[in-house]
């Protein structure tokens, strides 16, 4: 009999269909991985799991998890289940824990509740999980309080929660997503060995192929709500029988068309010049009287960008990269050194002076949602940047340039009179990208443009990306963690770690062959479909 | 945790100084001569001038000013032009019945709005929610004077339980004092309740919806346990920000809840030295309503750094 057995699920919440007629189902000791796109509820068939769905909720068909039928379960029993045989972990770990109490307590907790331990057992049992998570007693006791812990430490936290009472089966729910690829590599380790410590069963969400690739043994993929395909992991991947698992599989390796821009760039004079930038923050003082150690984000950094290029900067979090990104755009001041933009220095510039350099630059962010006033038209969002024109354009002017700039990232002028939430999130990234193209900049940073997007829109915006970079001749920096990111759009990689750029090449060999540590960290890390399937297929061979 | 502490009294004596220097301001450009009220308006030139000698208003204004906050400093609030005995004498009978009143409405508004928020919360949208806000609703918009009205009318008159007005004094019996008390306080508090128990109730919600909610239920526990060990501690840290706030307005309240329970406490004392002009006790019991008001929100702070300890390590 299966751990967990899903038999013709459907969910409306109130009265919106949102699952019809889900199987799946998860063995003891077994990696399931349900992919799919956001909205394909994903998220919906793990909570109904939980019985953590919203108050609306109504579901259909039958939720078996070791025999006790979970639909029809009371509260009290549901309560039983949860923490101690069902653990759950979720996607953002910033937000996951209570910011009041200590990771002890918040790991004690779930075990005194279950074992009616006293407090100096359960603590005992937290500080062996936590210790087994990777969180020792010497550096992170459990008198720490989460915001004293980086993100990938407190998903560790969250998974010692979820596992401290041996589950036999584990809910997680993108766990690695808001993590860089170094933490994503070390937790999905993390969670591949308490699986076969416990014979525990896992399901893993994930809308990252690559990860599922390597992770699963079995796949379940969902579209709107429907499992449309399902089978072992080598098979399914490899074979792509279904139409819809051939979409996902190209869309998330997909590398746009590029006319290679050749390096005979170089000789034109370099757009982006930035010479020994450094910039530091005040750090936190240890004592009264001692001084405060400044803490340095950006070492004596040095590059240079010709125009039409485009650079990946990429680097683990926390690595420094947007804050070099924010110097560049002039939205911070270095603390020593030199930014140029076509050779005029924007250090010791007022910001009406700046005018002309912020019209050459422009940003793009990562959030679609967030970067939009939602009461303003797109008109109007578009036309932000135009105020820095010297020329203030007409409102005729202004309509015209606007339907340019749609049109341009493949939006219809007609979009103009439209809120920003009648857009889909691949389209408002379209957006934000005419935003940015608006006043005809040459230099366009892009902070994680697409890693709040799904795979396919993803691939479509990379798309948009090549073909501007071509029509425009737009400068791209890059910033990012994601490396297949870099490998698609961009001709050369600068590696960023501690403040430093400590590797830079073209972007093919850099990610083929990494000279430099960091830079070798990012690409092991790196999830590969490719690579994740040629390995399932060599376990098999042997 | 030294260093906020230090920060936060450092901001409090500023506001303090500052306040001193706006309420004298506000008082010398206000018209009427405290002299010529104490001696009448047939009063004789010579005897006027002699007076404001004595009084020290012919001095300059920037010495006066010195000479009050120096004063004060050390706990002499001068002497008040009407009644002829020091400002501190005054103040010092009048604030045993102002303080507890205070006290004992604030702790009324919360052990009344906490729980109501709570209940709220935990049952939204349900009836029991949309009467209980309903009601707050109600609250919000009845001034206190009038509710003083309507307690006075229900308890005093009607059923008889409590004196309508007026203080025995608290050699009466700490029960006669207390019976006093308690409409004026029930007064003050309700009104302020009904905000507060709202503002409990929609940080409640909003800390509900957090992903560390979710956490702890998926750790197995029931809502109700959730509510209290996790939702309640976060959800105190809007509800101590207008906690504070409240304060100065329970303060502004009393000088008309004690006019109409004729309760001879600050407000009367500030009310009625207004109206005589007797400039040197309003601007002392102004200043302590203000220190009173300083003290409260660093009170507020410290209550913050205790819910919260991501204050506690910030610099």
């Amino acid at each position: 009999m299966s751990l967990l057995s899903i038999e013709n699920l459907s969910l409306d919440i109130a009265g919106l269909p949102i699952l019809k007629d889900v199987d799946l189902s998860v063995e003891p000791g077994e990696v399931l991985g349900l992919v799919g796109e956001s909205g394909s509820g994903k998220s919906m068939t793990a909570l109904t799991v939980m019985q953590l769905l919203p108050e609306a909720a109504r579901t259909q068909g039958r939720v078996t998890f070791d025999g006790i039928d979970i639909l029809a379960a009371p509260e009290e029993a549901m309560c039983r289940l949860r923490g101690d045989d069902i653990g759950m972990v979720f996607q953002e770990p910033m937000t996951a824990l209570n910011p009041v109490k200590t990771i002890g307590e918040q790991v004690a907790e779930g075990i005194r509740w279950h074992t009616g331990a006293n407090r100096a057992d359960a603590e005992a049992r937290a500080r062996a999980i936590l210790d087994r998570v990777g969180l020792p007693e010497a550096k992170f006791p459990l008198t720490r309080f989460p915001h004293e812990l980086s993100g990938g430490q407190r998903q560790r936290v969250v998974i010692a929660i979820a596992c401290a009472l041996k589950p036999k089966l584990l809910i997680a729910d993108e766990p690695t997503t808001a993590l860089d690829v170094v933490l994503q590599a070390q937790i999905l380790d993390l969670l591949r060995d308490l699986v076969d410590e416990n014979r525990m069963g896992l399901l893993l969400i994930s809308h990252d192929l690559a990860v599922v690739a390597e992770m699963a043994d079995r796949v379940t993929i969902m579209r709107h709500g429907e499992v449309v395909d399902a089978g072992r992991t080598a098979g399914i991947l490899t074979e792509q029988r279904h139409p819809y698992t051939r979409r996902l599989a190209e869309a998330s390796t997909h590398v746009p068309a590029r006319a290679r821009t050749e390096p005979s760039g170089e000789d034109r004079k370099a757009l982006l010049d930035v010479s020994g930038v450094t910039r530091d923050y005040p750090g936190r003082r240890k004592g009264f009287f001692s001084r405060a150690e400044p803490f340095r984000a950006v070492d004596n950094v040095s590059f240079s960008l010709a125009p039409g290029h485009a650079v990946a900067l990429v680097g683990r979090s926390g690595c420094g990269k947007s804050t070099l990104a924010r110097m560049i755009l002039a939205l911070d001041r270095p603390t020593a050194g030199e930014i140029r933009l076509a050779g005029e220095a924007l250090g010791d510039k007022s910001e009406a002076e700046l005018r002309s350099a912020r019209r050459n630059m422009q940003v793009v962010f990562q959030d679609p949602y967030g970067s939009f006033n939602p009461r303003h038209r797109v008109e109007r969002l578009v036309a932000e940047p135009l105020h820095l024109l010297d020329k203030r354009p007409t409102a005729a002017e202004r309509r015209e340039q606007v339907a340019e700039a749609l049109h341009d990232v493949g939006l219809s002028p007609s979009d103009m009179d439209k809120f920003p939430h009648q857009f889909s999130g691949g389209q408002r990234q379209r957006i934000s990208i005419a935003r940015a193209i608006i006043t005809r900049p040459r230099l366009i940073v892009a902070d994680e443009p697409v890693s709040a997007l799904d795979v396919s829109i993803r691939a479509q915006i990379l798309d948009l990306f090549a073909d501007l970079n071509q029509r425009l001749d737009l400068t791209y920096l890059f910033i990012t963690h994601d490396l297949t990111v870099a490998r698609a759009i961009t001709d050369e990689v600068m590696v960023m770690d501690e403040g430093r750029i400590v590797e830079r090449g073209r972007t093919q060999e850099v990610l083929k062959h990494p000279r430099t540590a960091p830079a070798r960290a990012l690409v092991d890390a790196a999830p590969d479909l490719e690579r994740a399937l040629a390995a399932r297929r060599g376990d098999k061979a042997l | 945790m030294t260093a906020y502490l230090a920060k936060r009294l450092a901001t409090g004596l500023a506001t303090l100084l500052v306040a001193s220097v706006v309420v004298f301001c506000v008082l010398e450009i206000m018209p009427g001569d405290p002299a010529l009220l104490m001696l009448g308006m047939n009063a004789e030139p010579e005897a006027l001038a002699t007076l404001r000698e004595q009084m020290g208003l012919n001095q300059p204004v920037v010495l006066r000013y010195l000479d009050w906050v120096c004063g004060m400093a050390v706990g002499d609030f001068g002497r008040s032009y009407t009644y002829s005995t020091p400002v501190h004498d005054l103040i010092g009978e009048r604030i045993l019945v102002s303080l507890p009143l205070a006290i004992l409405s604030l702790i009324l508004s919360t052990a009344i709005a906490i729980p109501v928020g709570i209940f709220a919360a935990a049952r939204r949208g349900r009836p029991a929610d949309t009467v209980t806000m309903g009601v707050a609703q109600v609250g919000v918009a009845i001034p206190n004077f009038w509710f003083a009205l309507l307690l006075i009318y229900l308890f005093a008159v009607w059923l008889q339980l409590v004196p309508a007005g007026g203080f025995p004094g608290w050699s009466a019996g700490l029960w006669a004092g207390l019976k006093a008390l308690i409409l004026p306080a029930v007064a003050l508090a309700l009104p302020q309740a009904a905000i507060l128990a709202r503002v409990t109730r929609s940080a409640m919600l909003e800390v509900l919806g957090e992903d560390y909610i979710r956490t702890a239920r998926a750790k197995g526990m029931p809502r109700r346990v959730v509510l209290w060990h996790h939702a309640l501690r976060n959800a105190m840290i809007p509800v101590l920000t207008i906690l504070g706030l409240q304060f100065a307005f329970l303060l502004a309240g009393t000088i008309i809840i004690e006019n109409v329970f004729y309760l001879p406490g600050l407000g009367r004392l500030v009310f009625q030295a207004i109206t005589q002009r007797d400039l040197i006790v309003v601007e002392g019991v102004v200043m302590l309503l203000v220190a009173a008001v300083v003290a409260v929100n660093i009170l507020v702070d410290i209550g913050y750094a205790i819910v919260d300890p991501r204050l506690r390590t910030r610099r």
